[in-house]
Parts: C-alpha cells; sequence; structure tokens
C-alpha cells in the first residue's frame, strides 16, 4: 500500500497516493481536469497541454506532474481556463476539422472540449494545412488532417499492442504521424481490432464502414459534457 | 433555411420584428439601418466581401449562422489546393467538362474568386457565432429571443453542435 | 540501391556495434556518405540494429544536417541569422545561387552541390558565414562565393578550399580553419593560463562531497542562463541512486548570437575536460560525453587530440592521476542541427539517439537521465568555472562578481559594434559598459541572451548583467538605430517556429500564430487590439509550454511590446471602413486576378 497524501485542487481537499499524477488523483477523486494527450493505461506524454494546472502556483501539466503533500492545485479559475480554451482553439486552426462530414463527430474529444468550453468560433485564424491521407490499408485510414499529435496512437501501439505502427516524423509545423513502412499502413502489421486504432481522440484514424452508425442525438457527447462520467463518480 | 425550422414560432417572431433585406421578403439591399443581421455561408468572392461590408454597415449586430459562416465550411475544402487548379477542374479538366475552347470565365461580370473561403470574422467583426451544420433551429430562436429581451446570448449544451 | 551501398550502410552499422543506441552517429556516417537518408537505406539501418523503420525516420527527419531527399557530396550551408543578415548576406547568397544555377534547398543537375540556410553557427562576430560541409568559411564577400564555387567546381576537395588561418589553435592542423577567436577581454576565470591537471589534483585530495562543498560555497551559478546552483545539482546527482552515473557537457550552443563557448572549446578545451573530469569525481560518474553541436564539427579532431593528450598524462581513463577507484574517461557525442538540443533533455533524448524532444520532468536528470540513470548536464563555461574553482578556490573565485552571482561571465558581443568578439566581464558589469567595450557607437536597442531572452532598449542600458538583473546565457546582439527592429523580431519568431520540436500544442502552432499576426501588422494591417491579442497569446505559448524553448519563444514579441511599444503603435491604425484591418482584399483576390487576367 502506497503511503497518502493529502492537497488541493481549488480549494477542496483531495487525498491521493504518492506516485500519482495530479491528472490520476483529480480523476479518482471526481474532478474533471480537461485533457486530450492522456488516456488511461497509457504511458503520460504532457503533449497536448489541455490538462494544465497551476500547482504551487507554477504551470504544469497535470498528466505528468506528481501530487505532493499539500500540494495547492488550481485549475478551474480564469487564467488556467482560459490557457486551456486557447489551445483547443489553436488545435482547432491548425488542423482541417470539418466537423460536419467526420465519422467521428459526435464521439470526437476535441469537438466535446471545444463544446464544454462553449467555444463558438476560435479567435484564431484558420491554417488551412495540406495534410496527406493515407487510405491503402482495407480496413483503417488516416486523415492527418484531423490529427492533433497526441501521441496516443504511438503509445498505444507500442505500450498495449506490442506492435511499432506508428511515430512521429518532421519537428515543428511539420511534424506529422507516420507509419512503419515506407508505402502506407497496408505494408504495416496493423490490425483493425488493435488499442491504437481506437485510441485515436479524433477522427485522424478511423475503422473503415463504421462511419455515423449511431444516429445523431445517440452519440458519446450529444447530451453530456465529457468529463461527466469522471464527475460524476 | 434554419431559420424556417424555428416552424410557428415564426409567426411569434414576425410580431417582434420587421424583415429587411432577407430571403423571405426578396429584398436585395437595405433600406435603411437593421438592428441584427444573420448571416450564412463563407466568405468566398468579391461579391460576398461586398455584402458583408452593406451588412456590417447597416446592422448593429451581426451573427454569423451555420459551419460555413463560422469556419469556412466544405467550401473552404478548396483552401488548401491552389485556385488555379481549382478552376482548371471546374473548367478545364474535370471528366463531365465540355469546354473546347479551353477557357476559364473571366467575364469582368462574374465576381472573382477569392484565393480562399474566409469565414466571415476575418473578414468583418462579428457579434455573435451560431455554428451547425446546419444550426439547430432552436439555437438560432434562443440567440433571437435573448437579443429582442436584452439577455446575454449564450448555447445551452446541447445547442452547440458543429454538425 | 546496388548492393555497394548496402554494404556500405551495413558496414556503418556494424562498425558502430548495430547499437540503436549510436543512431546519431550511424545517421551521420550515413548522410556523409549516401547524402541522404531515405527509401531502402532506413529499413537497412533499421534491419542492422533491430529497430522498426518508423523510429530510425523519426530521429533522420528531426535533424537539418540529416536529410531525407539526395543532397549534393558538398552542401553550402549559409548562415540566415539576423547578424549575417545585417552583413549582407543576401547579396552572398544570390552569389552563391548565381554561380551554382540553383536557388535554395536545391543540388545542382549534376547532383554534386547543394544550397540550403541554416540558423547561427556561432560565427557572428565574423559574419557573413557560412559551412562548406564541415569547413566554415567566414566574412564571406561575394568574391568569395564565386570563388568557393569556381574551386568546388574545378574538382577540389572541400576541405582544400584556399582560406587564411585563424588565431590560435584555429591555425593548428588538426582544426586549420579561418575562424578567429576575437578574444577581445580575457578575464581571471576562462582565458587566464592554466596548467592541465593543478585543480584535478586539489579535487582528488579531498572527498566528493568536500568537491561539492567547494562549489557551494564559491556560489558557482550554471553559465547556460537559467542559473542553477552547480553545486546543488551536483548534489543531487551524487545522493540519487543508479547503476552508473554520467557527466555531460552541453556544447550544443545554438542560441544566435552565441559564440563563447566555440572560442573556449578551441582555447581552453584543457580546462573544460578538466571540469568535466572534476565533475565525474564529485558525481560519482565513470563516463562523461561532450555533446558538440553539428555545426562545430571542424573542431573535432582538435578535441579529440586533446583528450589523447590528457589520457597520456592519466588525467583521463583508469585511475584517473593515480587515484584508485576513480575511472573516467570522454567522449563525443556529434550533434545534427537542432536548437531544441541545448534544452538539457532533448540532449539526453539525443545522446540516446533519439528525436531531439524534451523529456517530461519529473523525473530530473539528475535522477533519471542519460540511458536512465542520474546525469548532470552543465554548460561548457560553467564546467571551466568548477575547474578553476578546484585550482583556485572557492573563496578566489566568489571574490569576482556580486554576492548572487559570483564570478566572471563570457559575452558574445555582435552586431552594430566595431568590436564584435568575446569579452569576460565580472558579474554586475552594466549593460552601458559592455557597448562601450565593444565600441558600439549608437546602440538603439540590445538583444541580451538571444532571441530568447530580452530586447533591452536604451533607458534600461545601465541594468546589469547578474542573475538577478539581466541574466544571459552570453549572447549580446546590438542593434543601431538604422535597424528595422520590428524585422528583426520576425526574424526570431521564424527562428523558434523552425526550431521547435512540435511536441506540445502552445510551441508548435502558437508561435506560428504570433508570427501571422506580427506579418499583419508590419505590413499595416494591424489594429489596436491586434496588440492584446499578441500579448495574450505570448502569455499562453510562455506558461503552457512544455520545456524552455516554447517557454521563451514568445519573448521577442513580449519583451518588444513592453519596451519598444511605439514601434507597433506606429503602425496599427483602427479600421476605418467596416472591413477588418487584418483582412486585405486585393491580396486575398491576387491569385483569381492573374487568372482571369483582370487589370
Amino acid at each position: 500500500m502506497s503511503k497518502s497524501i493529502t492537497f488541493t485542487i481549488d480549494g477542496v481537499e483531495v487525498t491521493a497516493q504518492a506516485g500519482q499524477t495530479i491528472l490520476q488523483a483529480a480523476d479518482a477523486a471526481g474532478v474533471y481536469i480537461p485533457r486530450l494527450c492522456a488516456k488511461t493505461d497509457l504511458s503520460p506524454f504532457g503533449a497536448c497541454r489541455v490538462c494544465t494546472v497551476l500547482a504551487d502556483g507554477r504551470p504544469q501539466a497535470a498528466c505528468t506532474q506528481p501530487v505532493s503533500e499539500g500540494m495547492v492545485v488550481e485549475s478551474e479559475i480564469p487564467k488556467v481556463q482560459q490557457i486551456r480554451r486557447d489551445i483547443i482553439e489553436m488545435l482547432f486552426v491548425e488542423g482541417n476539422h470539418y466537423c460536419m462530414f467526420c465519422e467521428k463527430s459526435g464521439n470526437c474529444e476535441l469537438q466535446a472540449l471545444a463544446y464544454r468550453f462553449g467555444i463558438v468560433a476560435p479567435k484564431y485564424p484558420y491554417l488551412f494545412p495540406q495534410r496527406e491521407l493515407d487510405a491503402s490499408h482495407p480496413d483503417i485510414f488516416i486523415d492527418r488532417n484531423r490529427c492533433i499529435l497526441c501521441g496516443r496512437c504511438v503509445r498505444a501501439s507500442k505500450e498495449l499492442d506490442g506492435k511499432n505502427v506508428f511515430q512521429f516524423v518532421g519537428r515543428g509545423p511539420n511534424k506529422k504521424v507516420a507509419v512503419n513502412a515506407e508505402a502506407g499502413l497496408s505494408d504495416t502489421d496493423v490490425a483493425v481490432i488493435d488499442e491504437a486504432i481506437d485510441a485515436c481522440p479524433v477522427g485522424a484514424i478511423i475503422k473503415k464502414r463504421t462511419g455515423y452508425r449511431v444516429p445523431i442525438g445517440q452519440r458519446k457527447y450529444d447530451s453530456k459534457p465529457i468529463g461527466s462520467d469522471i464527475e460524476t463518480k | 433555411m434554419s431559420l424556417l425550422d424555428i416552424d410557428d414560432r415564426l409567426l411569434k417572431l414576425v410580431e417582434l420584428i420587421d424583415f429587411d433585406k432577407s430571403p423571405i421578403d426578396d429584398i436585395k439591399s437595405f433600406s435603411g439601418p437593421v438592428d441584427i443581421g444573420l448571416i450564412e455561408g463563407g466568405c468566398s468572392n468579391e461579391e460576398n466581401v461586398h455584402v458583408l461590408q452593406e451588412f456590417r454597415k447597416h446592422c448593429k449586430i451581426l451573427i454569423s449562422i451555420g459551419d460555413c459562416a463560422t469556419m469556412g465550411g466544405i467550401p473552404a475544402m478548396r483552401n488548401n489546393i491552389p485556385l488555379k487548379e481549382c478552376l482548371d477542374e471546374a473548367y478545364i479538366n474535370g471528366p463531365s467538362v465540355h469546354n473546347p475552347g479551353g477557357l476559364t470565365p473571366n467575364d469582368p461580370d462574374i465576381p472573382l474568386l477569392l484565393n480562399k473561403v474566409f469565414p466571415v470574422h476575418e473578414v468583418v467583426k462579428i457579434d455573435y457565432h451560431l455554428p451547425g451544420c446546419p444550426p439547430p433551429a432552436d439555437a438560432i430562436w434562443e440567440a433571437l429571443v435573448a437579443l429582442l429581451t436584452d439577455k446575454p446570448v449564450t448555447l445551452p449544451y446541447e445547442l452547440l453542435k458543429y454538425d | 540501391m546496388n548492393k555497394a551501398t548496402k554494404a556500405a550502410v551495413t558496414e556503418i552499422c556494424s562498425q558502430y556495434g548495430n547499437d540503436r543506441g549510436n543512431m546519431m552517429d550511424i545517421l551521420r556516417a550515413v548522410q556523409e556518405r549516401l547524402g541522404g537518408i531515405y527509401g531502402e537505406t532506413i529499413d537497412i539501418i533499421a534491419e542492422s540494429v533491430s529497430a522498426p523503420r518508423v523510429e530510425v525516420e523519426s530521429t533522420a527527419s528531426f535533424y537539418s544536417f540529416l536529410s531525407g531527399k539526395p543532397t549534393g557530396e558538398v552542401v553550402i550551408r549559409l548562415c540566415n541569422d539576423v547578424i549575417d543578415k545585417m552583413y549582407r548576406v543576401d547579396r552572398v547568397a544570390a552569389a552563391f545561387s548565381e554561380e551554382l544555377g540553383i536557388g535554395f534547398g536545391e543540388t545542382t543537375a549534376d547532383g554534386k552541390i547543394t544550397l540550403e540556410w541554416t540558423p547561427c553557427i556561432g560565427m557572428c562576430d565574423q559574419a557573413p558565414a557560412a559551412l562548406v560541409n564541415d569547413e566554415v568559411m567566414t566574412r564571406l564577400s561575394t568574391d568569395h562565393a564565386r570563388d568557393i564555387v569556381a574551386s568546388l567546381k574545378s574538382g577540389r576537395e572541400y576541405y582544400k578550399l584556399p582560406h587564411e588561418l585563424g588565431d590560435g589553435n584555429n591555425a593548428h592542423k588538426l582544426v586549420h580553419s579561418m575562424v578567429v577567436n576575437h578574444i577581445r577581454r580575457p578575464g581571471a576565470v576562462i582565458f587566464a593560463d592554466f596548467q592541465p591537471g593543478a585543480g584535478l589534483a586539489n579535487a582528488l585530495g579531498m572527498t566528493p562531497v568536500e568537491v561539492i562543498r567547494c562549489m557551494k560555497i564559491a556560489r558557482l551559478r550554471g553559465r547556460g542562463g537559467a542559473g542553477f546552483p552547480t553545486g546543488l545539482k551536483w548534489e543531487f546527482t551524487h545522493t540519487a541512486d543508479g547503476e552508473r552515473k554520467f557527466v555531460i557537457c552541453n556544447a550544443d550552443e545554438g542560441e544566435p548570437g552565441t559564440f563563447k563557448d566555440r572560442v573556449i572549446l578551441t582555447e581552453r578545451a584543457d580546462l573544460l575536460f578538466e571540469g568535466m573530469t572534476i565533475a565525474g569525481y564529485a558525481v560519482g560518474s565513470d563516463a562523461g560525453v561532450l555533446y558538440l553541436r553539428g555545426e562545430y564539427t571542424y573542431l573535432r579532431r582538435h578535441l579529440e587530440r586533446i583528450l589523447g593528450e590528457r589520457r597520456e598524462a592519466g588525467l583521463l581513463g583508469e585511475n584517473v592521476r593515480g587515484k584508485k577507484g576513480f575511472d573516467f574517461d570522454i567522449r563525443i557525442q556529434m550533434g545534427a542541427g537542432a536548437y531544441i538540443c541545448g534544452e538539457e533533455t532533448a540532449l539526453i533524448s539525443s545522446c540516446e539517439g533519439l528525436r531531439g524532444d524534451p523529456k517530461n520532468r519529473p523525473p530530473f536528470p539528475a535522477q533519471k537521465g542519460f540511458l536512465g540513470e542520474p546525469t548532470v548536464v552543465n554548460n561548457v563555461e560553467t564546467l571551466c568555472c568548477a575547474a578553476r574553482i578546484m585550482e583556485k578556490g572557492a573563496a578566489w573565485f566568489s571574490q569576482f562578481g556580486t554576492k548572487g552571482s559570483a564570478g566572471t561571465k563570457l559575452l558574445s558581443v555582435c552586431g552594430d559594434c566595431d568590436r564584435p568578439g568575446v569579452y569576460e566581464v565580472n558579474f554586475g558589469t552594466k549593460l552601458s559598459e559592455v557597448l562601450e567595450m565593444a565600441e558600439a557607437a549608437d546602440p538603439a536597442a540590445v538583444q541580451v541572451s538571444g532571441p530568447s531572452g530580452e530586447m533591452v532598449a536604451p533607458g534600461d542600458f545601465d541594468r546589469a548583467i547578474s542573475f538577478d538583473d539581466l541574466a544571459t546565457g552570453g549572447s549580446i546582439m546590438v542593434f543601431n538605430s538604422k535597424r528595422d527592429l520590428l524585422g528583426i523580431v520576425a526574424e526570431f519568431m521564424d527562428f523558434f517556429i523552425d526550431e521547435s520540436c512540435g511536441y506540445c500544442t502552445p510551441c508548435r502552432v502558437g508561435n506560428v500564430l504570433l508570427k501571422e499576426r506580427l506579418d499583419k501588422i508590419r505590413s499595416g494591417q494591424g489594429c489596436p487590439e491586434d496588440l492584446d491579442y499578441l500579448q495574450a497569446l505570448g502569455e499562453t505559448v510562455k506558461t503552457a509550454s512544455r520545456c524552455g524553448l516554447g517557454q521563451t519563444s514568445p519573448n521577442p514579441i513580449l519583451t518588444t511590446l513592453a519596451n519598444f511599444r511605439q514601434l507597433y503603435e506606429a503602425l496599427v491604425k483602427p479600421a476605418t471602413g467596416e472591413l477588418l484591418a487584418t483582412f486585405d482584399l486585393e491580396s486575398a483576390l491576387s491569385e483569381a486576378k492573374a487568372i482571369a487576367q483582370h487589370d
């Protein structure tokens, strides 16, 4: 049994286990901290920065920062909420997100976060980048227009599937997800049942012939905001 | 068109407001100052820019309605393809095109296309956005009621949708 | 791919033990041999080192000196930082382009010569400068450019290009470079005379804990810019549990405008290696790594020679200087063109053969660093200071400087001044004194600590170089009153966009957005609200970014908004008509007009 730790999130006292990250401890306590790159069962990554909090006054990613005794975490304060909102808007303008025909719409975590934050239009100009598709695989396609570079597919393939189907190449604005074959996804050992496929929070990795099956109104985030499951624990 | 989806509430609305320039009364130009302007569609050619200017000039409050207006929508899918390629595909190379002259229409009366489709808020100042494809009729109704009753325009969770 | 090429790649891999940990060395060697890393080459490397193909591609695609397409046998990389631009690198570029008949990013039709831009190569005091493969050409004129191309075209080897020789060790046969040191002002700590072994002897006479205590008493702080207390860093590494411990020297001097480490590596490498050895003794390490930026490849043989001499003198190797049980040796790890690798955890990633992505902290390198073991990463200058402290004593060292900032600081001064070069000054020296020493006649703005630092206005020139006031890794760029400061800010933002690793959202996207709006303002399409927009966006990037690069990347904009606000205010104007100031109808119609051929 690991040591018990007490700290506060927005003034509310929370008990956690030593070694837990702020995000893990908050989840266990029923406090939702927004996140995109973090996913249960995957190693902490710290890339999207949506889970930024102030820990003892310092900005930290809740998904990588361990809790410590007496730590004061500020999450739902205007300064932090503004940062999260800015980051979500950045992700929208960075890619080409056409929700109106995306198979993931209604189940997309990026879209759901924007709903939760009440974003109606980003304050940043759309960048409309040129991105590549890979439809070579019979059962799976990659649409990089929608990719937010969260690395969930990269980690899931490695950590859960025991494969190395995905990895990042390039850097800066040219960074993208590549696959473990020169020709494309069909030349890799990816399988449609791989965890890496389900790990995608947006519509960048999609199983073919499964889109639009759930009617509007019954999709994951149609009526309940993302994070509700944690908050109602 | 989503405006029509507010159904019989349209009759209630008519009692509270006058339609100036709109597809409903088919008036093409502003007859004077207006309180609220609703804009749908992205800004993709010089005429659209002109319309936006007219709206901004005559309306106290501008609302962009629908994903095309708020983010460019489907027409914006041309934004990462050079304009020349788009026109060539449409008028010269497209599989169903019969254009022996191989000319792209360039009559000065045809409005020129912009290099890309702009969300309207990147062209003129927009006061409120109602996203969605189409936006829920209730969202339009709620927003108009809020404005008419001097309340803040906030969309409840169920009415803020991008699809 | 033919058999011989395949065999060459396989041989390179086996030469490096088919070890994916040596990926940087393998990729550099393959790049040198084949002029690019792509297609089947990646498969062969992946197979040889038993790594997934995409992992090899991931590393190779990260570094700007490694190419994903074929390049020539000779690659001319012309430095495009702001100082080089002030020294009219554009003319030199035009001459290269014209003589070669190609643009930048292109290779001559015969496949022999490639022309590229590269960010700061550490030669700002002798700009414009270029790398011709690993050969450094400085103070370039258009005539030089034409001569270089003519020589190369006549079949001369790139390393036999005719040039003058620089001073000091630059003229040594193992360096044989035209680079000059420009040591304008030697100080007591770094550039005073040095006897190899003296400081080490004193250190080995103490316990490691006593050595660490000396660093604390001397109040030595890291010279890279952040100023973390060195003694504390060593103590953390000393007390951390690990199978092995490592000492890494960060010689990835990449901050534009900095070149002082280059001069230390040229003239005081012995002092540096002594500092690394002392650090090794203090933290309990047997292995040191000098991470040398790819741009300084020309210094490698010289550094290897000094390492060899120290081994022969018993100052490296088993039982260093006769101290039983203290084994320590140093190897050189080459970088391959990535500013981010100056960040200590990114540097560790690179040493491990990975992309230069920074790592999540905690754990800190002192707990889990290189290969997951406790690691101390220090700046070149810091380690030199440590050696000197052991030689002359903590009290001797802390007599220089101020209470919070003990010792001296090396400054690399460049730009609009008559005496650019390296100055060793006591901490506490005022910026105005530095400008006077460097004979800056008309300083209107000074960029202190490079793009990641601060643009200082004349009203603040009496501020002091110290950790508590003007903290700097050493870069001092002087701009006179005729310079377009916001143009310089734009250059700095381009630099950060190019050098961002792309790992986290705010840095990857935010810098692009900052630059977009800055460009709008500079072209007269900005309104007063855009200044608030830049401020808010800049603060989000600064606050939410994952590493030091992102946390400082908005500084060019934020510090000029604070210190040179009038420059922005002069450009922005409230929108007059209905259209937003940022929307420009003419440019939005440019393509259609060209196609329709209307006016």
